[in-house]
C-alpha cells in the first residue's frame, strides 16, 4: 500500500540574549549549577517577571523574515504543571495569542526544487531547568541555570512529506536564525532542538492520520533517523491491522527506535491562562519598521545573489552561505581581486580554510588568515605565480605563523614560485619518461589514466612548482611524437 | 505617645521632644504587655527595631528626614523582609527567612520608618476573619470574642489597640478595608499598580494591592507617599507620577458629588449600619458635597466573579510552594508525587486548599470558558459600570461591611457566609479602583466603616474627603477599652 508521510516540526530556538527572558541573570552556558539563578529564576515568594524587551525585537525579526503576521498585541500565559526543575510550578509561554503567526519559508529540496513550508506561529517562552538523575544516589539534582532562558518556539504546518524534507526544513530554519543573529544555533548546548509530529495516511486521503510526537531531537541527523524509524513503525502497525495511539515518544539513538514516554508525563491538563504579572506585548508600526530596517540579507536571497554576482555554482553558493560569517568572509575575500574568478576563492575557503578550521576546532571568525590574504593567494594561482598545490603549502605556512607573514614573502622564502621556464620543465619531463618505462608503454597501449601518474611524478620532482597543465601538455606531445 | 497620630509623632520627633528610640521602646512594651490577648503579631523584631530607631535618631539629628523617619510601623507578614521570617500566615513558610526586602519594605525603610515586626494574617491572605492563620486567630480589641476581620487582621488589630502607629496591609477583595472597618480604623487600598507588588507574596496577582492601616486619612497619606510609585521590578506598577499627598490636609475642601449606589443598601445590610452610613453622608452634605443616587448594574455579581478569578490565580501562584527550594518539606515521601502531596498537604491549611481546588477546577479543560472566561467578561462589565458612574460622580460611597465584627467561629463552617462579608469591598479591586474605609460609628460598641471608592489614581481625592470627614467627626479617635493606657 502507498502511504503518505505527514510531518510538522516544533523548533525550540534559544534566543541569543545576554540576560534571561524575565530576569537579569546571565544566560551563559556551562556555568556551575545554580550559579546563574536569581530569586526570580528560583521562583521565590513575591518575585515578579519583567520582560526582556530584546526578545520582542528578535521575534519580530524572525516574523518579518518568514512573512509572518506580527501580532500587534500578544499575551503571555501560564502553562501549569509540577516538576522540580520548574520552580514556579508554571512555565510562562504564549498560548492563544503568539507574537507572530501565519508565515512561510521556502526550502530547497535535494532535487533542486523549491518547496514552501507554512509556519503556523512562533511564540516566546521561558526554558525550564535541568534535572540530573545520575550522580546523586537515589536523589535527583536540580540545576536552575537554564531556567528562564528565552526560547522562540517555531511551529510549522504539517507540510513536510519525508524525513529528508524535515531535515532540510530544520537546517533552513537553523541557517535563518543564525543569519538573523537571533540564536547561536548551538545544538550541542541545546540552543536549537525540535519536536516532530509524525503521522501517515493512505495516498490520496485528505484526513490526517493519528500523530505521535517525537520529543527533544537535538541534531539534524537524529531528526531524520527518528522520523524514518517512527514512520516504519507506524506503517508496520497499520499494515498489521493495528491502530496508532496519539502519544509522546522519545527517540533512542543507541537502539534506533522510538519509545512512548511515561504516560504520567503526558496526562497533563496545563490549565493555561493569561499571566496577570505581565502586560500584553504591544507592538506598533514604528517598532516593526525599525526592526525591518535592521534585517540582514536573508540566506535564500544571499545564495541567489552570490550565484548571480560571482558566477559560482549553486552548490558552492549554498555551502558558502551556510552561515553569514562564511558568506561575509567569502565576499570580503573577493574584494580587490576583480580578475580572479570567485570560484578560486570559494575553493580555497571550502578546502584549505575549512580543513584548517576543523583541525583546530575554530570558527571562521577565529581564522588565522584574513579574507584579503585568501584573495591574494587566489590571485597568485590565477596569474600562475604558484600552482594550486603550491598554494596549499603557502596557506599552511601562513597559518603556521598565525597569519602574520604575507603571501609574497612565504612564496619567496620557500621557493614556491611556479616554474615557467619551459626548458627546466622539459628536463624534468624527460627524466620522468626515462625513469618510468613501464608506464610509458601502458600509456602508449591506450591506458589514458597513466598520464595522471606521470604528471604527478613531474610535479613531485618540481616540488609542486611546475604548472601541471604545462606538464600535461608537454608529456602528451613528447609521448605522441616519440 | 501611643494615642498620637503619625502626623503628630512626626512633629514631636522633628522637634526632638521625643526620640525614635523612646517611641520604639514604648510600643515594644505595649506589644509585649497587650498582644497576648490579641495575637496580632507573628514576629516582633525587638533588636532590629531598636537598631533602626537609633539610626533614625541619628538621621533626625541631621534634619534630613521624611514624615516617617523614626515612626514605628508593622508589616503584614505577606511582605518579604530580609533576614526576618516571612510566613504569610502559613505553615508552609513557617521556616522561611526572606533573603530580600519587598519594594514596599525597602521604600518604608528608606523613609526611615522603624519596623516593629510582622503582623498576623489569614493564611496567604485568604480569609475575612483572620481565623485561617497557622499562627492562630487574631482577636478584635473591641471585643476579644470577635474577629478583627481579614486578611490584614493583625495589622488592623495592632493599629486599633495602639500597639503601633500604622501598618501595611494588602487588599485583594477587601483585606484592608474590611478589617479597618471592623476595628474602627482607617484603611486605604490604592489603585491597582499604584504601589509595587514586588516582594509581596502573591495571592491573586490581578487584584492584590498593598495599602495602609492607620488611625486617620492624614496618616494614610503620609504612608502612601513613601510606598507609592513605579517599580521596574513590577511590570504592572503604574508609571503615573505620585502626587504630593501632604496637600491632602493643606488644600481647601472642594465640593464633590458623591454617588450612592442603591445596590449597597440591600437586605444584607444591617439596618443600623445603613443608618450610620447615611449619617456619614449627611456630614459630607454639610461640608457642601452633593449626594446622588446611582445604580451599579452588575455589582451583585462581584462575589461570584471574585471567587472564580482569585482562586484561579491563586492555584497557579501557590504552585511554587513545593518544598523543593524553600519552605516546609515533607520528610515522609517515597517518591516525587508523594513528595508534592505530603509537602503541600501538610503545609497548607483547609481554606487555602479549598481555593487551590476551586481555582484548579475553573481553569481545567472543559470548564475554563464557562468559569474563568465568563468571570473575566463579567469583571469587565463591573469595571464599565464604575467607569460609567464616575462620569457623573467624583466618588462612590457606601458601607464597608454588611455588619460589625462577628464572633470567632461564627462563620468558619460556612464559607459562603464568610465570603459574603466582602460583598461591598470586592467591586473596587475587580475594577482596580482605589477605596478608603473610615470609622463612621458604633453598633453595640462595635465599630463600622464608611467606604469611599474613587476613579483610577484618585487617592488624593479620597484622602482629602477622608481628611475633611475626620475633621468633622471623632469616630477615629475612639480607642477600644483596655487599650487606652
Amino acid at each position: 500500500m502507498a502511504w503518505e508521510i505527514v510531518i510538522g516540526l516544533e523548533i525550540h530556538t534559544q534566543l541569543a540574549t545576554k540576560s534571561k527572558i524575565f530576569s537579569g541573570s546571565p544566560t551563559q552556558y556551562g556555568a556551575t549549577p545554580n550559579s546563574q539563578a536569581s530569586l526570580v529564576d528560583l521562583g521565590y515568594p513575591g518575585v515578579l517577571p519583567v520582560l526582556n524587551q530584546s526578545v520582542v525585537h528578535m521575534a519580530i525579526k524572525f516574523g518579518l523574515a518568514t512573512d509572518c503576521e506580527i501580532s500587534r498585541r500578544s499575551v503571555f500565559a501560564r502553562k501549569n504543571y509540577f516538576y522540580p526543575d520548574l520552580p514556579k510550578g508554571y512555565q510562562i509561554s504564549q498560548y492563544e495569542l503568539p507574537i507572530v503567526h501565519s508565515g512561510h519559508l521556502d526550502i530547497v529540496l535535494d532535487d533542486g526544487n523549491i518547496k514552501t513550508i507554512g509556519i503556523t506561529r512562533a511564540h516566546l517562552e521561558e526554558d525550564a531547568g535541568k534535572s540530573l538523575h545520575e550522580d546523586f544516589q537515589g536523589l535527583s539534582g536540580i540545576d536552575l541555570n537554564r531556567t528562564g532562558t528565552p526560547l522562540l518556539e517555531i511551529v510549522s504546518e504539517p507540510d513536510l512529506r519525508s524525513a529528508g524534507e524535515a531535515g532540510t526544513y530544520m537546517r533552513s530554519i537553523h541557517k535563518l536564525v543564525r543569519y538573523l543573529g537571533i540564536s547561536d544555533g548551538n545544538m550541542q548546548e541545546g540552543s536549537f532542538r525540535c519536536d516532530a509530529n509524525v503521522s501517515i495516511r493512505k495516498k490520496g486521503e485528505k484526513k490526517l492520520g493519528t500523530r505521535t510526537e517525537l520529543k527533544n531531537l537535538n541534531s539534524f541527523r537524529f531528526v531524520e533517523k527518528a522520523i524514518r524509524v517512527e514512520v516504519e513503525r507506524q506503517i508496520d502497525l497499520l499494515e498489521d491491522g493495528g491502530k496508532i495511539t496519539q502519544e509522546t515518544r522519545l527517540y533512542d539513538a543507541d537502539n534506533n527506535e522510538t519509545r512512548p514516554m511515561r504516560s504520567k508525563e503526558e496526562a497533563n491538563d496545563y490549565r493555561y491562562f493569561p499571566d496577570p504579572d505581565l502586560l500584553p506585548v504591544i507592538i506598533n508600526d514604528e517598532l516593526i519598521e525599525n526592526v525591518r530596517a535592521e534585517l540582514p540579507e536573508l540566506p535564500n536571497a544571499r545564495t541567489k545573489r552570490l550565484i548571480r554576482d560571482h558566477g559560482i555554482s549553486d552548490s558552492m553558493a549554498e555551502e558558502l552561505t551556510s552561515s553569514p560569517a562564511i558568506a561575509d568572509y567569502f565576499e570580503e575575500a573577493t574584494k580587490n581581486t576583480p580578475h580572479v574568478p570567485a570560484k578560486r576563492i570559494g575553493n580555497l575557503i571550502q578546502r584549505e580554510l575549512s580543513a584548517a578550521l576543523n583541525r583546530e576546532g575554530l570558527s571562521i571568525e577565529e581564522s588565522k588568515i584574513s579574507p584579503s590574504m585568501i584573495g591574494k593567494l587566489a590571485q597568485k594561482i590565477e596569474d600562475n605565480t604558484v600552482s594550486a598545490s603550491a598554494a596549499s603549502t603557502v596557506f599552511d605556512e601562513i597559518w603556521k605563523t598565525g597569519g602574520t607573514s604575507n603571501v609574497d614573502s612565504i612564496i619567496e622564502k620557500h621557493g614556491l614560485k611556479q616554474i615557467t621556464d619551459m626548458h627546466t620543465i622539459e628536463a624534468m619531463v624527460d627524466d620522468v619518461i626515462i625513469n618510468n618505462p613501464e608506464q610509458i608503454i601502458q600509456f602508449k597501449n591506450g591506458k589514458e589514466k597513466v598520464i595522471g601518474f606521470l604528471v604527478g611524478q613531474v610535479m613531485k620532482e618540481s616540488k609542486g612548482k611546475a604548472n601541471p597543465q604545462n606538464v600535461n601538455q608537454l608529456l602528451r606531445s613528447k609521448l605522441s611524437s616519440s | 505617645m501611643h494615642d498620637a497620630t503619625i502626623a503628630h509623632l512626626a512633629q514631636s520627633l522633628k522637634d526632638r521632644t521625643v526620640s525614635s528610640k523612646e517611641l520604639t521602646k514604648h510600643f515594644l512594651e505595649r506589644i509585649s504587655r497587650l498582644d497576648t490577648s490579641l495575637n496580632s503579631f507573628i514576629t516582633v523584631c525587638e533588636e532590629e527595631a531598636l537598631a533602626q530607631a537609633e539610626s533614625a535618631d541619628e538621621r533626625l539629628a541631621t534634619g534630613d528626614v521624611t514624615p516617617l523617619t523614626g515612626i514605628p510601623i508593622a508589616h503584614k507578614d505577606i511582605f518579604c523582609t530580609e533576614g526576618v521570617k516571612t510566613s504569610c500566615g502559613s505553615r508552609i513558610l513557617d521556616n522561611f527567612i526572606s533573603p530580600y526586602d519587598a519594594t514596599v519594605v525597602s521604600k518604608l525603610k528608606a523613609a526611615g520608618a522603624v519596623m516593629l515586626g510582622k503582623t498576623n494574617m489569614d493564611e496567604f491572605a485568604m480569609g475575612s476573619s483572620n481565623e485561617t492563620s497557622f499562627y492562630g486567630v487574631v482577636h478584635n480589641p473591641w471585643d476579644t470574642t470577635r474577629v478583627p476581620g481579614g486578611s490584614s487582621g493583625g495589622s488592623a488589630a495592632a493599629v486599633a489597640a495602639q500597639l503601633v502607629s500604622g501598618a501595611t496591609g494588602t487588599d485583594t477583595g477587601g483585606s484592608i478595608r474590611q478589617p479597618a472597618a471592623l476595628t474602627g480604623i482607617t484603611g486605604l487600598k490604592p489603585t491597582y499598580g499604584r504601589v509595587s507588588r514586588y516582594g509581596m507574596v502573591a495571592f491573586a496577582s490581578s487584584l492584590d494591592q498593598a495599602g495602609t492601616l492607620t488611625k486617620t486619612a492624614e496618616d494614610s497619606a503620609l504612608m502612601l507617599q513613601a510606598m507609592a510609585g513605579a517599580d521596574e521590578r513590577d511590570s504592572t506598577s503604574l508609571s503615573a507620577t505620585v502626587p504630593d499627598f501632604s496637600k491632602v490636609q493643606k488644600g481647601a475642601w472642594e465640593n464633590i458629588t458623591i454617588g450612592v449606589p442603591d445596590n449597597f443598601f440591600d437586605d444584607s445590610l444591617d439596618t443600623k449600619n445603613a443608618q450610620l452610613v447615611k449619617e456619614a453622608l449627611s456630614v459630607f452634605e454639610k461640608l457642601g458635597a452633593r449626594i446622588k443616587d446611582i445604580h451599579l448594574k452588575h455589582i451583585h455579581l462581584s462575589v461570584p466573579v471574585y471567587y472564580v478569578v482569585a482562586p484561579a490565580e491563586a492555584s497557579s501562584n501557590l504552585s511554587r510552594f513545593d518544598g523543593v527550594r524553600f519552605g516546609h518539606r515533607s520528610e515522609h515521601a517515597e517518591n516525587l508525587t508523594e513528595f508534592y502531596m505530603k509537602t503541600r498537604g501538610e503545609g497548607f491549611g483547609s481554606e487555602v486548599k479549598r481555593r487551590i481546588l476551586t481555582g484548579t477546577y475553573v481553569l481545567s479543560a472543559g470548564y475554563y470558558d464557562a468559569y474563568y472566561l465568563q468571570a473575566q467578561k463579567v469583571r469587565q462589565l463591573i469595571s464599565q459600570d464604575f467607569a460609567e458612574a464616575f462620569k457623573t460622580v467624583d466618588v462612590i460611597a457606601g458601607p464597608t461591611t454588611p455588619t460589625p465584627a462577628f464572633r470567632i467561629g461564627q462563620k468558619t463552617d460556612d464559607p459562603i457566609q464568610m465570603y459574603l462579608n466582602d460583598m461591598y469591598t470586592i467591586g473596587a479591586p475587580l475594577a482596580g479602583l482605589p477605596a478608603l474605609s473610615m470609622p463612621c460609628g458604633f453598633i453595640n460598641n462595635l465599630p463600622v466603616g464608611l467606604q469611599l471608592i474613587g476613579p483610577h489614581l484618585s487617592e488624593e481625592k479620597l484622602l482629602k474627603a477622608g481628611y475633611y470627614y475626620q475633621q468633622e467627626t471623632d469616630w477615629h479617635n475612639f480607642v477600644p477599652p483596655g487599650y487606652e493606657a
